[in-house]
């Protein structure tokens, strides 16, 4: 039996008193590849930023590889790609320079890099497709290939647990075959990857389980194949899926 | 009393000597903070540093304390205070800065009418007078730089992967808020060194118009942080043989030197940037329309 990587317990959470999540539970095993689907509003992120430590839940536990989020001292052991806007294209940082920096939490800020860490580096832009771009300042690339950048500086702290919340919201088609296989290859590593997304077609055939969140709650958490049967399609078009989730639970 | 060196003009006499060591120092110190400032959006940060540096100085002139210690004091306080207020949501950014500008130029003049000490001495700090410099200041200032190049040193990828991300930094177990505070610490320090050069009100400048320069030019992070420095220490140095020249007040004319950078690095950026756009377009070949298309097409 796997080790649980992500353990969400009766979780609830307000802002104000307006209620996000009502008691959500959820397990993700080392090596599950699991989405988290959901229309606008429906507390995706919100779930995540508690799951990861970034919110205290009002109610409930998480644990993160056995251990509540701060009591967790490997932290590098996480990966995390959050939502984020094009960067500007005055950071002046290269696409190595980005990717370099998810090394820091492996080898400890303080510590100057050594071979593993670029050896971890050039694996990751490999693995996303940008190593003959490493060089490039990151604000003169499309969308599509900073997103792919974000991902390979997660990629290259080796993680056990990776989550990206809505990777791929407005990429390429390139962009997304080539996130594909990176979560692909980060499952078939050994790590659990947990994408929250609208946009789950690129990957529907790789996926372990789809979990809905529906109004603060799960309203489905099962194979992908169940929720096809349902009727409702992984690969529609963006804006379509959360419509078609509105039928679920 | 400090050997001479045998520099050539305009830097042959002491004085002179001891401005360009301070001028090098601040020059090269205050881009290296200025870089994270600029990326993380606080450009006015060491602004309203410099005004709470002066109530600093102002208490220091009350109590017959030397003003620098007094004002670093203030400032780090100040500088600690508005990113506690910034991160715990209790001001926005832009509010929380405006908090420490009024409060600490108010502080300043009511500790300065108090000290009854509106005078010359409280003008040097005001706008800066690097050619008083004595061996004492050149000492202070070279302690702090080595105090802020160390730290940038040692903390420098840890801030830029603040910048790029805090909430993934957090999420991988960096201390984020600790970095945070060491840098608004390290802002209020080199606000203090930069004081006796260009004055409270200018200090900020050389923290910001030198990066402003180098992210135009400059393409990885750390060459950003080079340029920048190398762009301020060049700054310090046309800026006091300027001033010399034309008996120009020197920590203003060392700021115009940085501006004047500025906008030179403006129009070459732009042009860079403009034939990386063109060589990029070649690559597909764009199809050629239009009556010339044949013989292009040939």
């Amino acid at each position: 039996m796997s080790a649980v990587a992500l353990r969400v317990d009766a979780v609830s959470f307000a802002f104000r008193d307006h209620p996000v999540l009502d008691c959500v539970s959820l397990e993700v095993p080392e090596g599950a590849f699991v989405a988290l689907a959901g229309a606008n509003g429906s507390g995706k992120s919100t779930l995540i930023r508690i799951a990861l430590g970034l919110l205290p839940a009002a109610q409930g536990q998480v644990e993160l590889f056995g251990r509540g989020p701060r009591q967790l001292r490997e932290r590098w052991r996480i990966g995390y790609v959050p939502q984020r806007p094009v960067a500007s294209e005055l950071l002046p940082a290269t696409v190595r320079d980005v990717v370099a920096a998810g090394r820091l939490a492996r080898r400890g800020w303080w510590r100057r890099p050594r071979s593993t860490d670029r050896v971890a580096v050039d694996r990751a832009l490999d693995v996303v497709g940008l190593h003959d771009l490493a060089g490039r300042p990151l604000g003169e690339l499309s969308g599509g290939q900073q997103q792919r950048t974000f991902i390979a500086k997660a990629l290259a702290t080796e993680p056990d647990l990776l989550v990206l919340d809505e990777p791929t919201t407005g990429v390429d088609a390139e962009s997304q075959r080539r996130f594909r296989d990176a979560l692909v290859e980060a499952r078939d590593s050994g790590g659990a990857v947990v994408l929250v997304s609208h946009e789950l077609g690129a990957v529907a055939d790789d996926l372990d389980r789809v979990l809905v969140l529906r109004h603060g709650k799960i309203a489905f958490d099962g194979a992908p194949g169940d929720l096809a049967a349902s009727g409702v399609s992984l690969g529609v078009h963006p804006t379509d899926l959360p419509v078609w989730l509105e039928g679920i639970g | 009393m400090l050997a001479v060196l045998p520099l050539p003009w305009p830097f042959e006499r002491e004085y002179m000597q001891l401005a360009l060591a301070a001028g090098l120092i601040v020059g090269i110190c205050g881009p290296l903070i200025g870089t994270f400032l600029v990326q993380k959006r606080l450009s006015l940060l060491g602004d309203g540093i410099g005004h709470v540096a002066f109530a600093g100085v102002a208490a220091g002139l009350l109590l017959d304390v030397w003003p620098i210690w007094t004002a670093l004091a203030a400032a780090v306080v100040g500088a600690v205070g508005i990113e506690w207020l910034r991160t715990r949501g209790r001001a926005s950014g832009d509010l929380a800065l405006a908090l420490l500008f009024y409060s600490g130029i108010a502080g300043g003049v009511v500790l300065t009418g108090l000290a009854g000490s509106l005078n010359t001495s409280t003008l040097t700090y005001l706008f800066g007078s690097i050619l008083t410099v004595g061996p004492s200041d050149a000492v202070t200032i070279a302690v702090l730089g080595v105090v802020i190049v160390l730290a940038v040193a040692v903390c420098w990828r840890a801030l830029f992967s603040i910048v790029l991300d805090d909430e993934a930094a957090r999420v991988s177990g960096l201390p984020v808020d600790g970095l945070n505070i060491g840098l608004a610490a390290l802002t209020a320090v080199t606000v203090v060194a930069g004081m006796r050069i260009v004055g409270v009100l200018l200090v900020a400048a050389l923290m910001v118009l030198p990066v402003g320069a180098a992210q135009r030019v400059a393409r990885s992070f750390g060459a950003t942080l080079l340029v920048a420095s190398a762009i301020g220490a060049t700054s310090a140095v046309v800026g006091l043989g300027t001033a010399r020249q034309w008996a120009l007040a020197p920590g203003g004319t060392i700021v115009l030197v940085a501006g004047a950078i500025f906008a030179l690095s403006a129009v070459v950026g732009t042009r860079r940037r403009g034939a990386q756009v063109v060589v990029g377009s070649l690559d597909p070949q764009p199809e050629a329309i239009g009556p010339d298309a044949e013989r292009l097409r040939q």
